[in-house]
């Protein structure tokens, strides 16, 4: 009986070691660590330019950059809400340098491009297609629901030391089994050539099918991360330098709620990035006071040194 | 067949024991390490700054110094730092204790740590939150009597520490430096008030409660002495009224507070309202308001400085668009010209400053495009015109933009 209890005791003891041992090999944190990175992952975390990077670029690089990172939104409107449609246009579709709406179909007043088209997956990819057609000398692609509000001078910042001939796909990046994907809602920013790669293998009905094989329908966000997986682009997520969120899916109202029930010391600062780019779920009237709120309300006497110079669009007076 | 012995199983058995519980083991222990982490995303001690802030508040009367208030990197903030001393404000705060955790409670996180002092009046003493007694009871006919008791403690306790006397309710947002800007090209020794200016019932027409008030020194002083002296009595509990009444008979000047392009900065009701409401005709503020209703974009000044009716989430909303979201890069439309004293004294001290990255200073509103010999300057209008200029693109130029002023 005690030779067992004491060849008991021992296996526990060189277990545990065993078990210890094993965890500082590997660094191993037990279950918290998502699955070990794909060797494509190089950057998985976008960060905007800090103020080093900035400063060793010359003056000229930098006015040469404010002009060439421009941007063509991919707007998507639901007929049926036109107010959507015409408050988009009427705010932060004004600093896009192309805005072009992308309805399902047509309808009396509403000036899109008629996709003609009901299901989403199917919407997504003429929409693109479309855009790419049409991109002109546009490198940066920005995709958002007319129900999103996009601040696009931040978006342009974010991505101002990219090329846009390296394949990038940013916004918010989710994770589902092993699929990473951008979250729609919140906007996604493809390059151009993320987007031509994609265009590509729109063609190939067996890796990006049209109409989805499964016997359950993926959701257009996840079709677009599988097609785009395939030609080697991925998700990547958008952080400002403390790691917090610039994609949002939610209101600012309800995300400063959040902060409050959160019982934050803080509550703006537990909030959300002073450089975000997307907040959703916001009614037009609240976009016209978010046109307010980020082009004009500001407290006197306090100045950014920014290395950009975006001017305010031509024809408005809400920014 | 042949079983393992009896202690070679227990050996082993102990084994998957003993890696099973060491493995959930470091597994709470790690998850219990992520979960203290702060909320806050913080980097170097921003969320170490929040908690030492919150000590000072708690153990302090007076208000935050504006200097305590962090600012963000890469901000440049010279301007409303010298504003800050030379603009003096004493905030007091409307309040009652019930108010306290549902609404004071947002109006100290906010924007009254801005103010130079700050003090909230209620009709009880509360040494914790803190909050000045007046004595009076509470409900709407108590409130002319909170306020002039409360210009009077505000004159006798604070009155060397500042030069212009806000009056505000826990349901207004304030934002006070842009304040400071409407006041900067005033003198306190003159009698001056500020707010938003309504026009029934008065001659000179009377300041609106809930959108916030200002007086100047000279103003509080006159205030004062008109009880003293009985020229001035509580005749009504419309407090905004009463207290426009009482200072005309002192001679104290009700102002235009409107910006540079006559647009509002105090306003009676939250953003959404005036930026997207249609008053009904028949409203009273149709008949009400001085100067002429303008509807939309241009209700309100982009230096606004109040807005009335906010709620806890709307206060914190308008605190994270004021001083924390912004568009990077974006020239604004409305750049007003620098109070021209604070020209002067930036100029001396700025001199001949280089600033990041080998620029050179220039004044502000100006761009200066070209390199080499042949510099062009550009220069840019003050005020509102649309800045529809595009910069050229060439890439022998440099374009040099050093903006001091909005």
């Amino acid at each position: 009986m005690l030779s067992e209890g004491s060849s008991f005791m021992k296996g526990i003891a060189l277990g545990g070691t065993f078990c210890l041992l094993l965890s500082l090999l590997g660094s191993f944190t037990p279950g918290m660590q998502s699955s070990p990175e794909d060797h494509h992952h190089h950057h998985h975390h976008i960060k905007a330019p800090t103020k080093d990077e900035l400063q060793s670029l010359s003056d000229s690089q930098m006015v040469e950059l404010s002009q060439r990172v421009r941007v063509y939104c991919v707007i998507m409107v639901q007929p049926s809400v036109l107010v959507y449609w015409s408050t988009a246009k009427d705010t932060w579709g004004k600093h896009c340098d192309n805005a072009v709406f992308y309805s399902s179909e047509s309808a009396k007043a509403l000036e899109a491009v008629d996709l003609n088209e009901q299901d989403e997956w199917a919407k997504l990819r003429k929409a693109l297609k479309h855009a790419y057609d049409n991109a002109g000398d546009l490198r940066w692609f920005f995709v958002a629901r007319s129900t999103t509000f996009a601040i696009i001078e931040n978006l342009k910042y974010l991505v101002l030391a990219k090329d846009p001939n390296e394949p990038f796909y940013i916004g918010h990046a989710m994770k589902s089994g092993e699929l990473e994907y951008v979250e729609y809602q919140s906007g996604i920013v493809l390059s151009y050539e993320a987007l031509k790669r994609l265009v590509n293998v729109f063609k190939d009905e067996d890796k990006c099918p049209e109409r989805g094989r499964a016997l359950w329908k993926l959701s257009e966000e996840k079709q677009l991360a599988i097609c785009l997986k395939y030609t080697g682009v991925f998700a990547e997520n958008g952080e400002d330098i403390q790691g917090k969120r610039l994609f949002n899916s939610k209101s600012v109202g309800s995300l400063i709620q959040d902060s409050m029930d959160k019982k934050n010391l803080d509550v703006v600062e537990g909030c959300c990035s002073d450089l975000a780019i997307t907040f959703s779920g916001m009614s037009p009237n609240q976009m016209q006071v978010m046109m307010f709120g980020v082009y004009r309300l500001r407290p006197y006497g306090h100045n950014f040194h920014d290395s950009l110079i975006f001017l305010p669009p031509e024809g408005s007076d809400n920014d | 067949m042949k079983c393992l012995s009896a202690s070679r199983f227990c050996f082993y058995l102990g084994f998957v024991v003993g890696t099973l519980s060491l493995y959930l083991f470091l597994r709470q222990l790690w998850f219990e390490r992520s979960m203290e982490l702060p909320v806050l995303g913080g980097v170097q001690g921003s969320s170490v700054a929040a908690v030492a802030e919150e000590k000072q508040a708690s153990v302090e009367r007076a208000a935050l110094v504006n200097l305590n208030v962090p600012h963000h990197t890469g901000e440049y903030s010279r301007v409303a730092d010298e504003l800050y001393q030379k603009v003096r404000i004493l905030c007091w705060v409307m309040t009652g204790p019930s108010n306290l955790q549902t609404k004071a409670r947002h109006v100290k996180a906010t924007w009254s740590r801005h103010c130079n002092v700050v003090v909230f009046m209620s009709s009880v003493d509360d040494p914790d939150f803190p909050t000045v007694g007046l004595g009076t009871g509470e409900g709407r006919d108590q409130l002319y009597w909170k306020t002039i008791r409360a210009f009077h403690y505000a004159l006798e306790h604070h009155g060397n520490e500042a030069d212009w006397f806000l009056k505000a309710d826990d349901d207004t947002f304030v934002v006070v430096d842009n304040l400071r800007w409407v006041l900067s090209n005033h003198t306190p020794e003159e009698p001056l008030y500020f707010g938003k200016r309504f026009k029934p019932y008065a001659k000179q027409g009377y300041m609106s409660g809930g959108a916030g008030y200002v007086l100047s020194k000279e103003a509080l002083r006159r205030f004062v002495e008109g009880f003293k002296s009985k020229v001035c009595t509580h005749t009504t509990s419309v407090e905004d009224l009463a207290l426009g009444q009482c200072l005309e008979k002192m001679g104290v000047l009700a102002m235009d507070s409107r910006d540079t392009l006559q647009r509002e900065t105090f306003h009676p009701f939250v953003p959404e309202h005036h930026l997207t409401g249609k008053f009904s005709k028949s409203f009273w503020y149709w008949n009400y308001c001085y100067y002429p209703i303008v509807e939309g974009p241009q209700c309100c000044s982009d230096l606004a400085v109040s807005f009335h009716y906010v709620d806890a989430e709307l206060m914190y909303t308008l605190e994270y668009w004021t001083y924390h979201l912004r568009a990077y890069g974006y020239r604004y439309r409305y750049r007003p010209p620098l109070p021209q004293d604070l020209v002067e004294r930036l100029a001396q001290s700025e001199g001949a400053t280089v600033g990041a990255a080998g620029r050179g200073t220039v004044p502000a509103g100006i761009i200066v495009v070209g390199g080499g010999d042949q510099s062009k300057i550009e220069a840019v209008s003050y005020e509102g015109a649309a800045s529809g200029s595009k910069i050229p693109m060439d890439n022998n130029r440099t374009a040099v933009t050093q903006e001091r002023q909005q």
